[in-house]
């Protein structure tokens, strides 16, 4: 019988345990293509980022998932600079807020955090869909999200639709015209490249996708205690 | 590529330390990434606070002084810096009459900038933002991110520090700031790319025998490129571009600014071509600065600011100022 992930505390640290993992992995790619239609330092940004909100996280670790999307999205504000700094920080902490400080959030409730994530980063940055931002990954992943809960669907399988979601269009990205941000400077020129703010979102919606698929359930014979950080227990299960 | 650093990622403390070194009247805190003019605050008088992403020296650490700057944040390469450095910067130079914060038009620099803010206004401390936004190469519209702030950034530095050191107040030195920004306008030629310490390789490739017209100042690339040109070719498609868009009026300040990796003898041939065509086209250039200003790394190439200056911007250019990098009348 397939268990269903508890959107618990330890899930969303075992997220940004995978999302600092990833970004660190991802790292040279997305500063490759942030050198064509940016200033080649995306991914360079968003490691250090993600390296500090993991060691926020370690030093004081936060009590509820809510808790936790806060602390990093304050991180990731106090470290990351630029522009990819204040949105995701902004769109984290939102989501944090959202949830409150209840111990777990259901999966609506996930939905709601995703909704409001993509809200902040759309009033703070002003960018529309088909601006070719990273918008263009997290508006699409949020709706799929809402979209396979309404068709009745799990939390894995809700998140699995959104990770899709936002690969898709951050790749969908590739023709589009950029309106917003550096890129934007290039006119025509940004055309034929995939926007790299895009593509780090689609790395981060992915992770919650694996957190989802790594950790079972808290009660699952892998379930990360507080002080059991890394992606240790979860590989021997795959 | 061959860098003169330690480590990559150490670039920014290392040439913090050096500063301060170099310079014992500015406060550098390379921890908290704030280079502040030791007597700060200045009581009574308005703050200015700029900062922005390094590789753009001697913007705008070098241009914190008496008559300039009172303190200055730097991010990492061609990275804005973050809200907790500004506000840091801010507290520090806040003399009782408010903070001016200038921000050059980057989407990252605007979004800290307006955090730091309101960090700081809920704190009690006034602040008023003033974004800079001088590139005519970039198309202002609905549709991009607005101009970028280029070399104008350095006049309205100076001008707004001078209208600081007169005692104005808070709303008057802003908007002498949007004034000197509102009569600025820029272009900049890439003959190379440039490198970053992360990236180590150039951030777009240029080759040999062409220019790129229209650069902004992180190596980001223009919007169109040309066979290489003569300087005299060079400066009347970069002064076409700055005069089509330039508000009418009497003389200019003239910027001829090197982007890193040009020397100053090339930026004298350039400038004495410039001036030509300005008498040529009946404008009259009050004065001038010819030199490395507002960098981009190791990029080979040039940017040409003018700024409509009547007597009153004038008097306050002419004002004494004392920082590393811009210094006269003291």
């Amino acid at each position: 019988m397939p268990t269903v992930p508890v959107l618990d505390t330890a899930f969303f640290r075992h997220w940004l345990e995978l999302a600092a993992d990833t970004v660190r992995r991802e790292s040279a790619r997305l500063t490759e293509l942030d050198s064509p239609i940016g200033d080649a330092d995306h991914g360079t940004n968003m490691d250090r980022g993600f390296t500090a909100a993991r060691l926020a996280v370690l030093q004081d670790p936060p009590q509820s998932p809510g808790g936790l999307l806060v602390t990093v999205g304050r991180t990731l504000i106090s470290s990351v600079g630029g522009a990819s700094g204040p949105l995701y920080g902004t769109a984290l902490r939102r989501a944090g807020r959202a949830l409150g400080d209840a111990p777990e959030a259901t999966p609506p409730e996930l939905g709601e955090a995703l909704a409001a994530a993509v809200a902040a980063v759309r009033e703070l940055g002003g960018a529309e869909p088909g601006d070719k931002t990273m918008v263009d990954a997290l508006l699409p992943a949020s709706q799929a999200y809402t979209g396979a809960l309404a068709d009745g669907l799990g939390v894995a399988a809700a998140l699995d639709a959104a990770a899709g979601a936002a690969l898709a269009g951050a790749e969908a990205t590739v023709p589009l015209l950029a309106r917003k941000g550096r890129a934007s400077y290039l006119g025509e020129r940004s055309i034929g490249h995939q926007d790299p703010g895009a593509t780090s979102a689609a790395l981060l919606v992915g992770c919650l996708r694996d957190a989802a698929e790594a950790r079972p359930g808290a009660d699952g014979p892998g379930a990360d205690g507080p002080d059991a950080p890394g992606a240790d227990g979860p590989e021997e299960r795959r | 590529m061959k860098k003169l650093i330690n480590a990559p990622d150490q670039v920014v403390p290392d040439a913090l330390r050096g500063l301060a070194a170099a310079h014992p009247e500015l406060a550098v805190d390379v921890a908290a990434r704030t280079v502040v003019r030791r007597d700060a605050p200045v009581a009574g008088k308005v703050g200015l606070v700029s900062g922005g992403g390094t590789g753009h020296e001697p913007l705008h650490a070098g241009f914190v002084g008496p008559g300039m700057l009172d303190a200055a944040c730097p991010g990492e390469v061609f990275t804005s810096p973050v809200p907790d450095q500004m506000a840091a910067a801010t507290r520090a130079v806040d003399g009782g009459a408010g903070v001016l914060h200038i921000v050059k038009n980057y989407t990252g620099d605007v979004l800290n900038f307006r955090m730091a803010a309101e960090l700081c206004e809920d704190e009690g401390v006034e602040v008023r933002q003033v974004v800079v936004d001088d590139d005519v190469a970039v198309t202002d519209s609905l549709y991009t991110a607005g101009r970028r702030g280029t070399g104008a950034t350095v006049f309205v530095e100076k001008l707004a520090g001078a209208a600081a050191d007169t005692g104005a107040p808070l709303a008057e030195v802003a908007a002498v700031a949007r004034r000197v920004d509102a009569c600025s306008r820029s272009f900049g030629v890439a003959l190379t790319a440039c490198t970053t310490p992360a990236k180590g390789t150039p951030t777009f490739d240029l080759p040999a025998d062409e220019l790129e017209l229209g650069i902004g100042i992180h190596g980001e690339p223009g919007r169109e490129r040309r066979p290489m040109m003569s300087a005299r070719e060079i400066a009347e498609a970069v002064l076409d571009a700055v005069l089509a868009d330039l508000p009418p009026g009497g003389p200019v300040l003239a910027l001829v600014n090197g982007m890193g990796a040009t020397p100053l003898l090339e930026l004298y041939v350039l400038y004495g071509e410039v001036d030509r065509i300005l008498r040529e086209r009946g404008v009259e250039v009050a004065r001038c600065l010819v030199g490395n200003y507002v960098t981009s790394l190791d990029m080979a190439g040039c940017s040409v600011t003018l700024c409509r200056a009547d007597d009153a911007l004038l008097r306050l250019w002419d004002a004494p100022v004392r920082t590393p990098a811009l210094r006269w009348g003291c």
